[in-house]
């Protein structure tokens, strides 16, 4: 097995990606995200000094098409999965005092 | 029964009226009401639904309408939008979430006759290779009800081996449809990337995702990739490439065709059976007059790596949607941000949770060129492998997964040696190219299904589908079904 990363703060990371754990979530997901980093570091052994990225594996570059006019999506449409809605509208809490 | 035959049996039956679109949409339904309580294959079936687009398809059946898929109903992964259905990626966190529009497949599907139906489980959002990560319960395997399907289109893989559907559609980022097509013992394809639209899939990771089909023999997955292939102007990824009639090039003839076996893919810690079978498979593949070559891929024993910090750096930005305002589960906050905090810590199960902190971690200011942009680097090579050995063969043979289905629970606990089990399946992702999984044998106690692996060239889907068929037609493994699920009621 390779060595766990021992430097991993999860709730620092957990609070970047907006999402609330509990302590028993967060001793879990550190030890095992611990281990899954470890095994990535084998990406170290490959030297990549001259190599592009790839972001795409089919590489397609300035896709466009004409501009036309068409309808879009009905606004009652969009707004039917909203878990909270008035007046044509998503509903969230207040933001700015 | 109506329900076990495949696309082509059934269409010559339907055109020649000696059944109807109704009588087989019941067999399905009749299906999925005796095995499906065990299986748990489907999370919802409306069949009204199903039964008023049947009684629509006999209408053009009898004015005698030529679609391919004309009366055939196909069952669809929980991760396809279906305008006016419910669409859940297995996750509470889209709660009572009804699709606005159809998905480009889905309205190809239709455009093709085919009657849509069910919705079919899966790992959350796609991520899991067993199909234990639904928040709806797991789907098991109908050859070992104690096994897992695998995944994660487990649901969809499933429902074609128990004869719930006559085939279905499936998604697959590093192996979620060939990986449990071999583990239920049906044939799964993986498009070449961009061959088919991803508009109204729901976004894992999108350099990598694409839709495919799942089903009974060679020749009707051909039919289905057939349907669903084809540029899309909803989808900037997709290739403006003709599709070809796949279903001309099963010819039976694979003589003189070059196949490569990848050293780095028969090494040790397979599981004694499925090596066997596959290196029966191959036997036979020469048998029929192809020739094989050893080749190397150099860069495989990096690509689980590659593949973790990619999908999961591209999945913590598609699942960034899931926020709690436009759609789906809300958990309240004093603001904005707790609201957040509390909807994705409620919403997302814990494999969802891990891998968007992982792909958050790895894009991260301080890791990004250490993680992600050498994950990138290192993408490069691994499809440098492969098309460098694709100057010398024209397709790849391997096996799909190193064991036979697993059991209920016995990976759960361990993401990583989860992750270990998509080693075969994991590469096609990231080089962008095409694969296909085909029955192959069983192992002996208990009897569980091995699938053999094929990865072709991009847009080498045809040839895939000419080797598999040939050697599907001179074996009977794709015939096999699990006994209790073919008794009658």
């Amino acid at each position: 097995m390779p060595t766990p990363r021992s430097d991993f703060d999860v709730k620092y990371v957990a609070n970047l990606a907006r999402i609330q754990l509990t302590r028993e979530e967060e001793r879990k997901f550190s030890e095992q995200l611990k281990h899954v980093l470890g095994y990535i570091e084998k990406l170290r052994e490959l030297d990549v000094s001259n190599v592009e990225p790839t972001a795409h594996a089919i590489p397609l570059v300035n896709v466009v098409r004409k501009d036309d006019v068409r309808p879009s999506m009905p606004h009652e449409d969009a707004l039917r999965n909203a878990p909270s809605k008035a007046n044509g509208l998503f509903l969230v809490p207040k933001i700015v005092e | 029964m109506l329900n076990q035959l495949t696309i082509s049996e059934l269409r010559t039956r339907l055109t020649k009226r000696a059944a109807s679109s109704r009588e087989l949409v019941q067999a399905c339904l009749d299906q999925i009401k005796r095995v499906d309580p065990k299986v748990h294959a489907f999370l919802s079936v409306d069949e009204q639904d199903a039964l008023a687009q049947a009684e629509i398809a006999d209408r053009a059946i009898a004015a005698g309408l030529p679609q391919p898929l004309l009366g055939i109903p196909i069952a669809v992964k929980d991760v396809l939008a279906v305008k006016g259905h419910s669409l859940q990626c297995g996750s509470k966190i889209l709660d009572k979430f009804v699709s606005p529009y159809d998905a480009t497949v889905i309205a190809r599907l239709r455009k093709a006759g085919a009657i849509v139906f069910g919705r079919l489980n899966m790992d959350e959002f796609a991520m899991g290779s067993s199909t234990e990560n639904s928040a709806f319960g797991h789907t098991r395997n109908p050859w070992d009800l104690e096994r897992v399907p695998g995944g994660s289109s487990g649901g969809s893989s499933a429902a074609v081996a128990a004869d719930e559907c006559i085939a279905s559609l499936g998604s697959d980022t590093g192996g979620s449809i060939r990986q449990p097509a071999a583990l239920c013992g049906v044939v799964g394809v993986k498009p070449t990337y961009g061959r088919v639209s991803r508009y109204g899939l729901v976004a894992f990771a999108s350099s990598l995702d694409q839709i495919g089909p799942f089903a009974k023999d060679v020749r009707d997955a051909a039919i289905l990739t057939r349907v669903i292939a084809g540029h899309d102007s909803l989808d900037s990824t997709s290739i403006p490439e003709p599709v070809p009639d796949y279903a001309i090039q099963l010819t039976g003839d694979i003589k003189g065709l070059r196949l490569g076996l990848p050293k780095e893919y028969f090494i040790g810690g397979m599981d004694k059976e499925v090596a066997a079978a596959v290196q029966t498979a191959v036997k036979h593949l020469e048998s029929l007059g192809a020739v094989t070559q050893e080749i190397s891929l150099p860069h495989t024993d990096y690509a689980v790596a590659t593949y973790y910090i990619i999908a999961t750096a591209e999945a913590s930005a598609n699942l960034a949607r899931f926020d709690g305002i436009r759609y789906g589960m809300r958990v309240e906050g004093a603001d904005p941000n707790e609201l957040y905090m509390k909807t994705r810590g409620a919403g997302f199960g814990a494999e969802v949770k891990r891998r968007i902190i992982l792909g958050t971690y790895v894009l991260s200011s301080g890791y990004y060129d250490a993680y992600y942009l050498r994950a990138q680097k290192v993408r490069t090579l691994i499809r440098a492998d492969f098309l460098k050995a694709f100057e010398q063969v024209d397709a790849i043979v391997t096996p799909t997964s190193p064991t036979p289905a697993f059991k209920a629970g016995e990976k759960s606990d361990d993401p990583l040696q989860m992750y270990l089990s998509d080693i075969f399946t994991i590469s096609c992702n990231l080089a962008g190219i095409s694969g296909i999984s085909v029955p192959c044998g069983f192992t002996s106690s208990p009897k569980l299904p091995i699938g053999l692996q094929l990865l072709g060239k991009p847009f080498g889907e045809g040839t895939l589908f000419r080797i598999a068929h040939a050697y599907e037609q001179s074996t009977n493994w794709h015939k096999e079904r699990p006994e209790w699920t073919t008794k009658p009621s």
